[in-house]
């Protein structure tokens, strides 16, 4: 054969790739109005919302969009001797017109998150500027405070310019942007932030681990009991998934208070005193216990499609070939479960890596997870810049797991059902 | 050679205490024989594999493997090779390591184990394959690793379970074929279950029928096609006419048996005594067209069917009293005339008539 394929023509002389793109060009355009809606609504509800949070997490425009002077001409400030007049004038322009428009207690808060110590001199400075005379701001404004004539506080001023920040993440961290510029760790007793992450990795981990030890069974029940059976051991897997999950979040409270059903039940068989009932909720041991639970039909389902798909002549085949049941369920059956255990171990670990309502209720002080952390700044702080950076840091977290998971297993090797 | 290499021993087998699925099943296989078990579906004939297998217990009985009751047996201490209908090779395994897995259970040597795997292979005509996933494999060639994989560790008997009802027909006579040469030339003992008697009839050196839980007929091929011991046997192997009548006559090793308004001669062998219901089965290539006059059984009959199918053809013909009478007349007497709603005269030897039970 030549090398130049030659061009194969319709009847009526058209080329036959363009007639074949024009024969088809109709069920495109059929399919892809067929997906319009749910693509927009995608589109609306969580390409929309992920940007808007993206762009939230970093915005840092208010001190830029009240200061534009100020900041025009700090261009030229090289920031380590005292501004030149013309900065000094400039933020007095800017100062002035804020005052007008009674903005300045915005910027004081605003500035005070970034040093300390600039609610007071703003509030003289509004009082003093009153009578400012015109030209030679600059000894004006020092003369007002003896802070107006320190460097650090006008460093402090210029770190504002950008209008946007990565503060958030850093904070989120437990870290901040010192004078320097340098990015430090907080103080040890005041890094929260890190302890929660580590927590909610641990947690999701160890819910996951139980989740796949307890799941692993009753899925390989499913799949070999005959079908009467296999239904209803599937109705009572699936009969918490169609209970609320505040419901079942409350039983568990019912069940785990001190007073409660486990513990009168431990008391009854002397095997705690009654006296030292052991703490069973508002811990660590609550939040596992509870999310286990929760968790558990995630797991079930996906070992479950994978094991049904086994055909039980293989594990026979293995054992008539002379493996002992345990190497036979080791060498075959388990790795044909891989799959499955991906999948489910991938949904426990992501659901409860961002889980919120239970820890919230059973979780107490120290089993709070992340997740409990932002619905506090978006409830009680009103933070939603903070808020959105964790959120996308916990995203993050998760779209990396997805791809570490990607790299070691594959993720075509993944069987949700 | 041990006669009684796999001995049945009174074997019962109830899946759920009410019904027998195989009832008092005595069965011997000698060493180094090709045993089918042959039965439509639901006759038992799996479940006695599975049972030899391990994979059942029997209700009731012993089974016996080489003189040793295996039934307390757990299947992978059986040492007995087996080949599945839907093949059960590992998915996630090579054709290596798939060969590779008996030979490892059992500790043996890396390099003893590549030259056994060699010769399997080879053994299949699969050299070149080892390092192919099954799921890369045709169908055929997934059986021959399958067959390759029983056979690896040498076992003194392997089973097989329909291994061939998933492929197409050509392949599976090709396959029939080749799992024949295979016990001819390594001379395993191979207990073999199939629901199709050409099957059975090709590879088999006994064939035991199965019916309703019961061996119904133990018997090399031929003797199962030309010398059935009852109807079933008749019926299910092969094609078969059959008239119903009573025996009004038995003497001197042929008796007399009364059809609609004629008598006809036949071959008496579960029939005892005068007056005794029976079914008379003739094979269709017994009976012939313009018969010599040394035939006993001589009668005319109609063709109301005739049916060209290439080296024969098939003729119907409305004989004493039975419309469903088929001839097979081969296509060498093509000149003779076969014409539909012709009269024609059709005979055939008594001894060829088998008297059965009526069922």
């Amino acid at each position: 054969m030549s090398s130049e394929t030659k061009q194969i023509l319709t009847t009526d002389g058209i080329p036959l790739e363009v007639s074949l793109k024009k024969a088809e060009r109709r069920n495109k355009i059929k399919a892809f109005l067929l997906v319009a809606p749910l693509l927009l609504f995608l589109i609306i509800t969580y390409v929309f919302p992920i940007g808007d949070m993206l762009l939230r997490s970093v915005d840092d425009k208010m001190v830029t969009e009240m200061l534009p002077k100020t900041f025009k001409a700090m261009e030229k400030w090289d920031g380590k001797e005292l501004p030149e007049e013309e900065v000094f004038e400039a933020f007095y322009l800017d100062f002035r017109q804020l005052v007008d428009e009674k903005r300045e207690g915005k910027l004081s808060t605003q500035l005070n998150y970034t040093k300390n110590g600039f609610k007071s001199i703003i509030k003289k400075l509004r009082r003093k500027s009153k009578n400012f005379e015109e030209g030679n701001y600059k000894e004006q404004i020092m003369a007002v405070h003896k802070r107006w004539a320190d460097v650090e506080y006008w460093k402090a001023i210029k770190r504002r310019a950008p209008a946007i920040t990565g503060q958030k993440y850093l904070k989120g961290m437990d870290m901040y942007k010192n004078e320097s510029g340098e990015i430090v760790s907080v103080e040890e007793d005041r890094r929260i932030h890190r302890i929660l992450w580590l927590r909610t990795l641990e947690i999701a981990f160890f819910v996951t681990l139980f989740c796949f030890l307890m799941a692993y069974p009753i899925a390989h029940l499913l799949a070999t009991l005959p079908m009467k059976y296999s239904n209803l051991l599937m109705i009572c897997v699936l009969l918490p998934f169609w209970t609320s999950l505040l419901v079942r979040t409350a039983s568990w409270m019912i069940l785990l208070q001190q007073q409660g059903v486990v513990n009168d039940f431990f008391v009854g068989i002397g095997l705690v005193a009654d006296d030292a009932r052991p703490e069973m909720m508002y811990n660590k041991t609550g939040t596992y216990v509870a999310m286990t639970q929760i968790l558990l039909p995630f797991m079930v389902l996906p070992l479950y499609s994978v094991m049904k798909t086994i055909s039980p002549s293989l594990m026979r085949a293995g054992k008539s070939l002379g493996g002992t049941p345990i190497v036979a369920f080791w060498k075959v059956y388990f790795p044909l479960t891989i799959p499955g255990i991906g999948a489910g171990c991938l949904l426990c670990f992501i659901l409860a890596i961002g889980y919120y309502i239970t820890p919230a209720l059973v979780g107490g002080a120290s089993g709070t997870l992340i997740s409990n952390q932002i619905a506090f700044h978006m409830k009680s702080t009103l933070d939603w810049s903070f808020a959105s950076a964790m959120g996308l840091m916990l995203l993050s977290g998760v779209l990396a797991i997805y791809w570490v998971y990607n790299k070691l297993v594959g993720i075509d090797n993944i069987k949700l059902g | 050679m041990n006669k009684e290499f796999v001995k049945f021993d009174k074997v019962d087998k109830s899946y759920d205490g009410k019904t027998l699925v195989v009832k008092d099943l005595q069965l011997d296989i000698e060493e180094g024989e090709f045993v089918t078990m042959l039965g439509p579906s639901g006759s038992g004939k799996t479940t006695c594999l599975m049972m030899l297998a391990g994979f059942e217990t029997p209700t009731h009985g012993e089974i016996y493997l080489d003189g040793r009751a295996i039934s307390s047996i757990p299947p992978h201490k059986r040492g007995i090779g087996m080949v599945f209908q839907n093949y059960a090779l590992f998915p996630h395994m090579t054709v290596y390591e798939n060969l590779a897995f008996p030979l490892r259970v059992r500790k043996i040597p890396k390099d003893e184990a590549d030259k056994k795997i060699d010769k399997a292979l080879s053994m299949v005509s699969l050299q070149g394959f080892a390092e192919r996933m099954p799921g890369q494999l045709s169908g055929g060639q997934q059986q021959r690793v399958a067959v390759a994989r029983s056979l690896v560790f040498d076992p003194q008997l392997v089973l097989m379970d329909e291994p061939l009802g998933a492929l197409d027909k050509n392949l599976r006579e090709s396959m029939q074929y080749e799992i024949k040469h295979i016990h001819e030339s390594i001379g395993v003992t191979v207990v073999y279950v199939t629901h199709d008697q050409s099957e059975a009839l090709t590879m088999s050196n006994r064939i035991a029928v199965f019916n309703d839980g019961k061996v119904q007929q133990l018997s090399s091929p031929d003797e199962l096609y030309e010398k059935p011991v009852n109807s079933f046997v008749a019926e299910f192997i092969g094609e078969n006419n059959t008239f119903a009548g009573e025996v009004s006559d038995i003497s001197g090793g042929k008796c007399k048996v009364k059809i609609a308004n004629t008598e006809i001669l036949a071959n008496p062998i579960s029939v005892k005594g005068k007056g005794e219901k029976t079914k008379i089965s003739l094979r269709p290539e017994r009976a012939l067209i313009n018969p010599s006059d040394k035939m006993d059984n001589i009668h005319s009959g109609k063709i109301e069917e005739v049916i060209y199918h290439g080296d024969h053809t098939r003729v119907r013909i409305n004989i004493l009293g039975n419309n469903q009478f088929i001839l097979k007349v081969p296509n060498s007497s093509a000149n003779m005339d076969i014409k539909l709603g012709k009269d024609i005269k059709i005979g055939w030897n008594s001894e060829d008539a088998r008297a059965l039970d009526p069922k």
